[in-house]
Parts: C-alpha cells; sequence; structure tokens
C-alpha cells in the first residue's frame, strides 16, 4: 500500500468518509453497462443457484435454479442467461468505424460492459464460461445451441479482465476501490455494501452507521456469487425441499429475490456515484483497445473459432504476457498522466518530481552529426528527487517531449529537452517550458507502439520449449480441472 | 583434487561435450564466481578456431560489452562483431579493440567469427541461422526471450548461476504456473524440464568468495549441489592500515576484517523502504571504510582496496537512490541486487532486504535476492540490518499457495533467510 493511500485512510477514519485518491475516473462507462449479480450454491465451485441481470434499474431479470444439483437445470440456467446477455453482446456488432493507417481494420464503435458486484463475480464468470463453452448442440449430453456461445464470450470477458486498464468486465468494489479510500481494512472493502456506505451513505446515516449496518446479512444479504449461511439453511434449504416435493419454484425464487435485489439497488448506486466523477483523458484510448479485442474476437466466432482452449501453448503464453506487460505498463503510465492525486504517489517515492522552472535556454543548439535545437531548463522542487543524471523524463504537460537530466543537485534540476518543438531550429511558441512554469517530470512512459521482433508460429515451436504441439481438438474434458 | 584440477576436470568434460556437436544443448550451472565468463571465452574460441561462426547471447548491454572485452583481450587476433542498437553508445572498453566492430546490422559483420549481442537485440535477426550458440547468464533469461530466438541456432552451450534471482515480470503469471513453458521461467528452466535428457554440468569451486563465505552460501543457496572455495582458511586476508576510534562503526569493520562477516545491527524499528539511519549507516561504513586505508592479500598477492572495489547493495531501486545520495565518497558502487548480479567486489556492505519490515513478503524472502547480495565478495560482507529480522521471520512462515506441477524449488527463501542470520549472528556488532 503506499503512502498516500494510508494517508487517505486516516483521513477517512477522522472524517468518517470516504476520501478520494483520485481525481477522475480511469475506467470506461458505459452508457448502457449490463449488471449481472449471480448466486451460486455453497460447496461447490460454479453451480448457479440464480442471478439478477439487466440493463436498467427498473428492469431487472430474475434467473433461478430451484434445485441447483440437477445439471440439467444448470445449463436450463445458461439458456437463459444467454437469452439476455448474448443479444446484449450482439448489439454492439452493428455499427464500426475503419481504422489502422498501415493496415486498415474494421473496429465495432461500442462495445459490452458487463459490472459485476465483485472479484468473485470475475470469477464465478470465469468458471460458468469454462463449464459451458466446450460443450455442443449434439452429442451424448446435448446443450442450446447458444450454451457455448455464452460461454465463450464469458470466457472472453474474464480473461480479458487480466489485462491492466480493460474495461469490459468489472468488478464494483474495485472499481469503487480505485477511487476512493475508506477507513475500514481491505477485506472490508470487498464487500459492496460496506464499501458504499462509506463513499455515499444513505441520507440520515453516518458512514460509520451505514457500514456496520452493511454488516447484518439479514438487513444486506452479501452481493453474492456466495450466499450467507443462515439464510442457506433457514429459507433457501426448506424452499429448494418444497420444490422437490410440489414442483413449484416460487419458494426459492422469493428467497432468492431478496438476496439478489438490495444488491441490484447498491449497483445502479455505485454507478451513479462514479458517473459523478469526469473521465480521464486516457480512458477513451484503453476502451479502443477493448473495441480493439471485441471486434477480433466476434471475426473469430463469426469463423466458426473454437472455443478459448484450457492451457495456452508455448507459443500463445509468451504472447499474451507481452500484451499484459504492454497493457500493464501503459495503464500506470497513463493513469499517472491523467491524475495528480496518482502522480503524487510516484513523488512521494521520488521518481517523479513538481517544480518551478528558473532557467531556461530554450534556443540551445548542439552540434554533433548535425545542428540539433536541445533547449535546457532548470527546475527547481522541493520533493524528495532519487533519480540519476542520464534518466530520461516526462512532463504530462508534454508528453511527446523527452527530459533528460544532465545535472542535479540540492533541489535543481538541468533537463534537456527534445522531441516535441517542430521540425526548424527555433522551438514552436509553447513547446518549450518558459520561467515561472509549474511543472511535474516523471521517468513513467507510456510505451508507444512500436514493431516488435516476432514469435514463431505454432507449428515452429522450436525444441527448446518442446517443439510443435499436436493440433487442438476441443473435448468435453476440457471444462475439467486438473485435479478434479 | 586440488581446487584447480576439480574446475578443469569439469570443464573439460563441458567443453568436450559442446564441442563434440553431439547435444542439443549443454546446460553449465555456476555457482557465484566459479569461472564461468572463462568458461565461455575458452568455448567460443574453440568454436572459432573450428573456423565455424558463433552467436553469443548475453542479458544485458553491460554483460554483452563485458564478454567482448574479455573475448578480445584473451586473443586480440579474433574478429569479434558486437550487435547494437541505434542508441548505443560503445564504451572504451570496446572501441580500444581493433578487432571488434559495433555496428547495428548483422549484415556488416559478414566476416566476424564471433557476434556478440543482447537477447532482445537477437530477436530481430530470425532470418540467419548458426550452427553455434552460447547462451550466457541463461537463468536471468525468460523463457519467452528464449521463444523468440532459438531457432536460430542449431546446438548451444547455456551458462547460468541457479541460484540468482529470478526473471522478473510486472505480470501475475498465475494463469501458467505448472505449465512446462511458464513463459515466466528461466529459460534453463523451460528447457530442462522439456528435455529431461539434458544433465547439467556443474563447476565445482568459487574462486571469488573466500574460505569464510564459501560454506554459508554453499549450504544456505545451494543445498544439493554444493561447491568449495578456492582458497584455503587464511589465503586471503583483510588489512586495515589507520587505526579506527572505539564505536560500533570501527567495530563492525574490524569484525568484518577479522572474519569475513559483520552484522551491522541497527536497534529494532518499523519504517519506511529508505530507512533513513539505515541508509546513513550504510553510507558511513564506506566512508570509515575507506577512510582506514584496508589493504587486501590475497593468492595473487596485495592491493589497496578502492572505492571501485567496493559496493553498497539492496534490494530496491530508491533505496539505492537514497544511499548514493547520502554517501560522501566518490566511486563506490551502489545499486540493488538485481543490477549486482554477475558483479565481483572485495568488500560489499548489504542493506537487509528485511530490514525495519513489518511483513516478510515473497519478494523480500527470495533466495536469489540474499544469495545475489551476501555473493559479491572476495574478502569481507557487511550486512547492516535492525534487530528483530529472526522473530519476523517467525511470524511470516513462507506459505505462499501450492499449485500442480510447479517444480519444488529449493532452496526456499525463509530458510535461506533464516540460515544466513544465523550464521551473521555469531558476527553481530549492536549499533
Amino acid at each position: 500500500m503506499s503512502i498516500m493511500t494510508a494517508y487517505a485512510q486516516a483521513e477517512a477514519v477522522r472524517a468518517g468518509r470516504a476520501q478520494p485518491i483520485a481525481s477522475v475516473r480511469h475506467a470506461h462507462l458505459s452508457t448502457r453497462p449490463l449488471v449481472f449479480i449471480p448466486l451460486k450454491m455453497a460447496g461447490e465451485a460454479a453451480a448457479p443457484l440464480g442471478a439478477m441481470v439487466g440493463t436498467h434499474r427498473d428492469d431487472p431479470h430474475l434467473l433461478v435454479v430451484p434445485q441447483p444439483r440437477d445439471r440439467s437445470l444448470r445449463f436450463a440456467f445458461v439458456t437463459e442467461l444467454a437469452e439476455v446477455m448474448v443479444p446484449y453482446i450482439e448489439s454492439f456488432q452493428r455499427a464500426s468505424e475503419t481504422v489502422g493507417t498501415r493496415e486498415p481494420y474494421e473496429r465495432f464503435l461500442d462495445a459490452p460492459q458487463i459490472l459485476v458486484p465483485n472479484r468473485g463475480g470475475i470469477g464465478f464468470t470465469r468458471l460458468l464460461g469454462r463449464s459451458s463453452r466446450f460443450r455442443s448442440a449434439d452429442g451424448p449430453y446435448p446443450v442450446h445451441p447458444s450454451v457455448p456461445v455464452l460461454g465463450r464470450w464469458l470466457t472472453f470477458l474474464a480473461e480479458r479482465t487480466e489485462f491492466a486498464g480493460a474495461s469490459t468486465l468489472l468488478a464494483m468494489t474495485e472499481l469503487l476501490a480505485l477511487h476512493w479510500a475508506t477507513g475500514q481494512s481491505g477485506t472490508e472493502d470487498g464487500a459492496l455494501a460496506a464499501l458504499l456506505a462509506w463513499i455515499a451513505p444513505p441520507e440520515g446515516m453516518t458512514a460509520l452507521e451505514a457500514a456496520a449496518r452493511a454488516e447484518n446479512p439479514l438487513l444486506t444479504p452479501p452481493a453474492g456469487p456466495a450466499t450467507d449461511p443462515g439464510f442457506d439453511a433457514g429459507v433457501l434449504q426448506p424452499g429448494i425441499e418444497a420444490y422437490d416435493s410440489t414442483g413449484s419454484p416460487a419458494q426459492v425464487r422469493g428467497a432468492i429475490k431478496s438476496q439478489l435485489e438490495p444488491t441490484w439497488q447498491l449497483m445502479w448506486e455505485a454507478v451513479d456515484v462514479l458517473r459523478g466523477l469526469p473521465e480521464g483523458a486516457s480512458v477513451a484510448d484503453r476502451w479502443a483497445r477493448d473495441r480493439d479485442d471485441f471486434s477480433r474476437y466476434t471475426a473469430h466466432l463469426a469463423t466458426g473459432g473454437a472455443p478459448q482452449p484450457r492451457l495456452d501453448s508455448a507459443v500463445a503464453a509468451a504472447m499474451r504476457l507481452e500484451r499484459l506487460e504492454d497493457a500493464q505498463a501503459r495503464y500506470d503510465a497513463q493513469r499517472a498522466f491523467d491524475d495528480p492525486l496518482v502522480l503524487a504517489e510516484y513523488r512521494l517515492t521520488g521518481t517523479t518530481f513538481a517544480g518551478r522552472v528558473i532557467a531556461a535556454d530554450p534556443t540551445r543548439i548542439v552540434t554533433g552529426r548535425r545542428r540539433v535545437l536541445r533547449p535546457l531548463i532548470t527546475v527547481q522542487t522541493s520533493d524528495p528527487v532519487r533519480l540519476a543524471p542520464g534518466q530520461v523524463l516526462r512532463s504530462p504537460a508534454r508528453p511527446g517531449q523527452k527530459a533528460e537530466i544532465t545535472e542535479l543537485a540540492a533541489g535543481r534540476i538541468v533537463l534537456e529537452l527534445s522531441g516535441g518543438m517542430g521540425n526548424s531550429l527555433t522551438p514552436r511558441p509553447g513547446s518549450v517550458p518558459e520561467i515561472g512554469e509549474w511543472l511535474t517530470y516523471t521517468d513513467l512512459e507510456v510505451p508507444s507502439p512500436r514493431k516488435r521482433p516476432p514469435f514463431p508460429s505454432r507449428e515452429n515451436t522450436p525444441w527448446t520449449h518442446g517443439g510443435p504441439p499436436p493440433e487442438y481438438i476441443p473435448t468435453d474434458e476440457d471444462a475439467q480441472e486438473a485435479w478434479s | 583434487m586440488t581446487p584447480g584440477e576439480a574446475a578443469e576436470d569439469v570443464i573439460t568434460r563441458v567443453l568436450a561435450d559442446y564441442t563434440s556437436g553431439e547435444h542439443r544443448a549443454v546446460v553449465v550451472d555456476s555457482p557465484p564466481g566459479a569461472g564461468k565468463s572463462t568458461l565461455v571465452v575458452r568455448a567460443a574460441r574453440l568454436i572459432a578456431a573450428k573456423g565455424e561462426p558463433l552467436m553469443v547471447v548475453a542479458q544485458t548491454n553491460e554483460q554483452v560489452n563485458d564478454l567482448v572485452d574479455r573475448l578480445a583481450t584473451a586473443d586480440p587476433g579474433l574478429a569479434i562483431g558486437r550487435l547494437s542498437a541505434t542508441s548505443f553508445v560503445p564504451p572504451p572498453g570496446l572501441t580500444r579493440h581493433p578487432g571488434v566492430r559495433i555496428t547495428t546490422r548483422l549484415a556488416d559483420l559478414a566476416d566476424a567469427r564471433i557476434v556478440v549481442s543482447t537477447a532482445d537485440k537477437w530477436a530481430y535477426e530470425a532470418d540467419q541461422s548458426w550452427p553455434w550458440a552460447i547462451v550466457d547468464e541463461a537463468y536471468q533469461m525468460r523463457s519467452d526471450k528464449l521463444l523468440r530466438i532459438a531457432a536460430q541456432f542449431e546446438r548451444a552451450l547455456f551458462v547460468g548461476d541457479p541460484g540468482q534471482l529470478d526473471p522478473f515480470s510486472t505480470i501475475d503469471g498465475e494463469r501458467w504456473a505448472g505449465l512446462s513453458w511458464d513463459p515466466m521461467q528461466s529459460a534453463v528452466a523451460v528447457l530442462l524440464r522439456l528435455n529431461p535428457d539434458i544433465v547439467p554440468h556443474r563447476l565445482p569451486v568459487s574462486w571469488r568468495l573466500p574460505a569464510s563465505a564459501a560454506p554459508l552460501v554453499s549450504e544456505a543457496f545451494y543445498p544439493f549441489t554444493g561447491f568449495r572455495s578456492g582458497t584455503t582458511e587464511g589465503e586471503r586476508r583483510l588489512e586495515l592500515s589507520a587505526a579506527g576510534f572505539p564505536g560500533p562503526l570501527d567495530a563492525t569493520l574490524q569484525e568484518a576484517a577479522a572474519t569475513g562477516w559483520a552484522l551491522h545491527e541497527l536497534p529494532s524499528r518499523h519504517t519506511i523502504r529508505t530507512d533513513a539511519e539505515a541508509v546513513q549507516a550504510c553510507a558511513h561504513l564506506a566512508t570509515r571504510l575507506l577512510q582506514r586505508g584496508p589493504v587486501a592479500h590475497d593468492e595473487k598477492g596485495s592491493h589497496a582496496v578502492t572505492a571501485d572495489r567496493i559496493a553498497i547493495g539492496c534490494a530496491h531501486r530508491d533505496q539505492a537512490a537514497a544511499i548514493r545520495a547520502a554517501l560522501g565518497v566518490p566511486g563506490v558502487t551502489v545499486d540493488n541486487a538485481n543490477k549486482l548480479q554477475g558483479r565481483e567486489y572485495d568488500i560489499t556492505i548489504v542493506l537487509h532486504p528485511l530490514s525495519g519490515r513489518r511483513d516478510a513478503t515473497e519478494f523480500h524472502l527470495e533466495a536469489g535476492r540474499l544469495c545475489v547480495l551476501t555473493s559479491r565478495h572476495r574478502h569481507a560482507c557487511i550486512v547492516v540490518a535492525r534487530a528483530g529480522i529472526p522473530e519476523l521471520l517467525d511470524h511470516h512462515p513462507s506459505t505462499g499457495g501450492v499449485q500442480l506441477n510447479v517444480p519444488v524449488k529449493f532452496p526456499d527463501g525463509w530458510e535461506a533467510n533464516q540460515a544466513v542470520l544465523a550464521h551473521l549472528a555469531k558476527h553481530r556488532v549492536v549499533a
């Protein structure tokens, strides 16, 4: 935990209210998100018990599995879920734009965004995708044709969450905790009701009162996927027994609705709270990457693409790791560039400093192989700077310009500037910081899109990595865990 | 066998295996300071003598420069190519050799017998194929980097130190845990898992570590593949020519000079990472050490220990920056463990990774980190730490999740830390 967050948490305790740790919203928030609150049966990894799902707060779909031990009812649940989710996802596959200069391609103008209450919701999405993407509409245990399609989409969404800054599937508690610090522990922040109580307590209640209320499962049922054990024993079990003897799901339905409805309201309140934050400048860039990936996967499905394999091959794993690292570096740098509160954390570690320009030589020319414009500026700062000469820095005010430290002593840093000043030997007006300007410089850098050396193709996997793997043929067995 | 004979015996077998061409991969595990670079230079010259082209892969530009310098010094007549990025500024160590050609394009190096570059740069040269390759510091190379260049060579010699830090990533790689081709693993780990017929050779003697350090480092970090020191007790001696004052700084230096180890123990306290007192202690120890005029006596003779033969090591970059800022004397190297890998000094001062911490995370417990920090010295190692680390370790037994199919790794960082601390307790000086 950073010093800034620790400080904000202490402040939150003193003020009795959550404190902002971000000044802008660092995630895309769709105009039409789909809220999905799944519940699972206790003791099973991914046996669905019910779910509330929908795109309007006044119109939730309630899905219920009256006997969660019955496997055919599980896939009836997935079929029902597909009826809501697949049309929602496909509704974004209509309008597209052509992007890319060298190799133009089609990208959808918008992409689906699914909001679940917490990290457990993402885990459940992943497992539900895993159990349904390998099923087929014919063969020994046929399922509805929409089941494997939804399974592929759920897997796509869950795998996409591994990329830093991706917004197609978000856990609400993590999203809120990214922007506010509360006076409670990280585990307590994992409960949506308790977290929201600190950020936006209901009228007439203090944050502490609301958070205490959120701890009572009778007043505030947990946001899933696990249910309250008291509810399981006292309400759910009699309901399931009633279904077994009478065949009527009404009692289970009522029970599950009572558990889901409060969270449903909280989810939409959280959406409202987040809408109140202005969007960060780089969020659109990251959302475009989400749209890219969504477009790519749509194309893959359109050509009858196979379900995602259970394990990555050597080449696929290495490629994925490269993309993940790239996304992480981009997210860290963009978030800091977008938000002075995030940048402040880096100032405390000494890799970033803010200060005033006290001297400038904007027309300095260096003659090496050819004459180039290399202005010098001197910045005075009181930040604890832990950087060395030779380090290249960037300023959020002029991200296209590099600044190399040439001298560094006692709070005075001399920087040599290059780039972002036009092509002539006199800098474009405003492109070189002027004396008196207040600036921040950081060693973070948004990775630029560059051509990377290729990985070998799957068929050319070298002997060091086991040679070419056998062709992948998905089977029902792939849905199993290695240990099951 | 004397240490020299034992080492020569292994090296002869390695070179025979490699140059026979019968093995696609020959792996050599080398403990700290066991003559890895010498082995690489000998192997490279043997291949060059055959008249066949050789690609040499190292991980960082410094390693490449160092290798080229050694090769050119050993055989000034050899045509060596140094493939570099466009922004590369060659150090004087390279430009002084007439046989070394530095260029950004492989096409310019048609007449070079040996071409040396980083793994990252080699990845761009997928078109050419080489009969021979040497991969240096292969345990520092991530397996995805090897994947990119493996098709370029027919057979290779992989040399590296298995006890050092594992390759690093900003990503949580749990998704691949247990896969034999896990891209987060080192190149050698993947190579050995997928090619179980390869039996690594092991260099048996550390020429760097003194007799006071080799048994501890061997036992703590290489529990099943021990090695010994090339020198015997008393062969190396550290002398402080100027007299000291009473006080903990000089007491620490005297303990280190007399025994090869010292623990400079500050009062127990929870601190932030750049603990001001510990940073000061490191800087003061280095300054005082230089004031005392240390002279090292070893098997090669005697020399004064100058600032460039002293290093201060720590776990984090910001700690290194803080120590650098506090240091009053020029020339002393200050770096984190990752940067110190593969380097050698007469005396090292180490800020213990767990000093002043509230918790012992996997990062701070990593055996490789402590191994790098405590195995850089030829004469003495001074550890600066706050009291209470043994208690901290007892409160944080290693509890990493167990993943299926992940080979158990030895040594366990927790255990290695305990072993080193138990030894240091005998050399404790309370500050």
